[in-house]
């Protein structure tokens, strides 16, 4: 169990990591979700000893290893960048941390072929990582990362380099691989998608901060405040400022949205109301009421083989919805989209999840 | 780096192009602009004039002194090998040799050795004025050797270092240390500092990293720095005349002090002047692919 209690790292004046707090248990897989610079990787070499935090402590199964180096630290890393020793062969790549530990001859062996086994190595072992594709070459430095067995594992944007195919067939392995290790598994990650198709548990950082944790659904439909939701959202959140006054809710140029009795206990003031592209609709709702229908203008239309995404101006916002299809919607044309209420998150002025969605979302 | 060596492997392909394949490029000049082939022209005519100097140098140490002076022949007329001999056999001509390849592998020696922690220093860490110091290293370049004969000359008498191997290489590591860090700081540079990051999550001590993993992949830059360090050391004269005098003297020094003493004895000297040539185009030889990323201090 690696706990994080209230670290904080600042770097030549610079804050990378803000007071995070967190615990990782074993056999867990533990995704950090944030944007580019959000301060994953900064967490990583946290974590693992790279880096000592400016303040806080790091507890490891309850011994304080704060500022203990890497070396003396049983963790293994995979970074986004292909890592691994050019003048060696893929062999002693993935042999080299056994070598170090200085392990019999015959049972080094036998751990190698059996992490490139797993990993689909086992006709490239007399090469030189340069000599494979790209996808071989992070296969051997997760192959490295294996059997160390190391009791935490990061892996740092690992499929962030590969090609769509290459990506999503490690995607669904990793998990597997590492599962029988009984390690703790970090896995950072900039995409959302992979957060939920990975499960587990996640983190989601912004600017140096967990925003939230918990199990990845969980924080997928009820994000504690609009900056997770954000970070958890790809294409971005769509975000419309309303006014409550007693019953009656409005955008800001006047139009009714029908929220009903879900924000009923709220006091009257700004909220804001958060909805992902796929709760915005071209086509009516079946719904019978709180369905919010406005004209808008089409900006921009993308079309990624079975759907459309479709960049409307709408109540002065900028939205994306998700049409099912190939749709030939051209830019400047009116259309009307459709938004069920229900599924809308509502903020607070705090910008805190005040009210949560009545049917849950579908990833 | 493979840019580097490919842009290399080109560069030794085109007068290659020019001496075998000539006839294929003046055929299309022919068919193109009609008359003479401009391009081998001009090739061959740039090879002759680089390699004249060292074909006369190789062609007068094969002569004897008689043919030397009285005739005009582009080769030797009446070949003999007799200049080479006295050299290899006369110690006062073949110690010359001896005493700078010891001097000049010394210090090419002294000077990478010191030269790998400090570029990986420069490389890796920040600490405080890093920057100037790269750069005050190099400025050490930037005074000829001559400013430092009489400080050098008094300090090793005093001390009673004149006139030994080790004086000399020591002389020149000040020319060399710089260089060979400049060199080594530009390859490490091109090395991704995860590396050295995983091998410390595999769990290696510094120096098991440095050795097994670090080392060899940057192999080309030891062999470049090596390389100019041993090429400046090798052809430095004053330095290493200065002091010298009798034990440790080098062989561009009994080169100079022939002319002024037992008269011209042509042919010895041009003998001597072409074997001091070939170190040089041996240890070229191994770093030849790497030569031009040398050149730009290791960052190309």
């Amino acid at each position: 169990m690696l706990t994080l209690d209230a670290v904080s790292s600042v770097v030549d004046g610079e804050t990378h990591i803000a007071d995070v707090s967190m615990t990782l248990e074993h056999g867990t897989l533990n995704i950090l979700l944030g944007p580019t610079l959000s301060g994953k990787t900064s967490l990583m070499r946290l974590m693992a000893g790279l880096d000592a935090p400016t303040d806080g402590r790091l507890l490891f199964d309850g011994h304080d290893v704060t500022g203990v180096p890497v070396r003396q630290r049983n963790v293994a890393m995979v970074y986004q960048q292909f890592i691994n020793y050019p003048t060696l062969s893929v062999y002693e790549n993935i042999a080299s941390p056994l070598r170090v530990a200085r392990l019999p001859k015959p049972e080094i062996d036998r751990k190698v072929r059996d992490a490139a086994g797993l990993l689909r190595l086992e006709g490239m072992l007399d090469r030189t990582p340069l000599e494979l594709s790209g996808g071989q070459q992070q296969r051997t430095a997760l192959a490295r990362a294996l059997v160390k067995q190391a009791d935490l594992v990061l892996l740092d944007e690992p499929l962030a380099n590969l090609d769509y195919k290459l990506r999503e067939e490690l995607r669904a392995e990793l998990p597997r691989i590492f599962a029988a290790s009984g390690a703790i598994l970090v896995y950072a990650t900039t995409e959302p998608e992979e957060a939920l198709l990975l499960g587990g548990n996640t983190a989601t950082l912004h600017q140096g901060r967990v925003t939230q944790m918990g199990p990845t659904l969980e924080v997928y439909r009820r994000p504690v405040n609009l900056i997770t939701a954000r970070t958890f959202s790809d294409p971005p959140l769509n975000i419309l400022p309303v006014a409550k006054h007693g019953p009656t809710v409005s955008a800001d140029d006047g139009t009714v949205v029908p929220l009903g009795e879900r924000i009923a206990g709220l006091p009257d003031g700004r909220f804001t109301l958060g909805f992902r592209p796929h709760e915005l609709s071209l086509r009516p709702s079946d719904a019978a009421t709180g369905v919010l229908s406005t004209p808008g203008r089409v900006a921009v239309t993308e079309i990624t083989g079975s759907e459309s995404f479709v960049h409307v101006e709408a109540l002065g916002q900028r939205w994306v919805a998700l049409d099912h299809g190939i749709h030939e919607v051209s830019p400047g044309q009116t259309v009307t989209v459709h938004l069920d209420t229900r599924r809308c998150m509502v903020f607070d002025a705090d910008e805190r999840l005040a009210a949560e969605p009545i049917v849950a979302a579908a990833a | 780096m493979q840019q580097s060596a490919t842009t290399m492997r080109e560069g030794a392909a085109v007068p290659q192009r020019a001496a075998t394949g000539g006839t294929a490029g003046a055929v299309r000049r022919r068919t193109r602009g009609g008359g003479v082939p401009v391009k081998p022209l001009i090739l061959t005519l740039y090879l002759v004039f680089l390699l004249l100097p060292i074909y006369w140098l190789v062609s007068m140490s094969l002569k004897t002194n008689e043919e030397i002076l009285s005739t005009f022949a582009l080769w030797p007329q009446d070949l003999t090998f007799a200049n080479y001999a006295e050299i290899l056999s006369d110690p006062a001509w073949y110690m010359g040799y001896v005493n700078s390849t010891i001097y000049v592998v010394l210090n090419t020696v002294i000077s990478v050795s010191v030269a790998l922690p400090a570029a990986y220093a420069f490389s890796r860490y920040r600490f405080l004025g890093d920057k100037h110091l790269f750069f005050w290293l190099l400025t050490n370049r930037m005074a000829p050797p001559a400013v430092f004969a009489l400080p050098f000359f008094q300090l090793y008498s005093s001390i009673g270092l004149f006139d030994t191997h080790i004086a000399v290489a020591l002389a020149h590591c000040l020319f060399n240390v710089p260089l060979a860090v400049w060199i080594l700081e530009g390859f490490m540079s091109g090395v991704p500092r995860e590396i050295d990051e995983t091998a410390y999550i595999d769990g290696y001590s510094f120096p098991r990293f440095f050795t097994r993993i670090f080392m060899p992949l940057i192999a080309p830059g030891i062999g470049v720095a090596a390389f100019f360090c041993f090429m400046f050391s090798w052809v430095e004269l004053l330095l290493a005349r200065t002091l010298t005098s009798v034990d440790a003297k080098p062989i561009a020094a009994t080169m100079t002090r022939t002319v002024s003493a037992s008269g011209l004895d042509w042919g010895v000297l041009a003998a001597a002047g072409a074997l001091t040539i070939v170190p040089g185009a041996l240890v070229i030889y191994f770093v030849r692919n790497y030569i031009a990323k040398g050149f730009a201090l290791g960052r190309v």
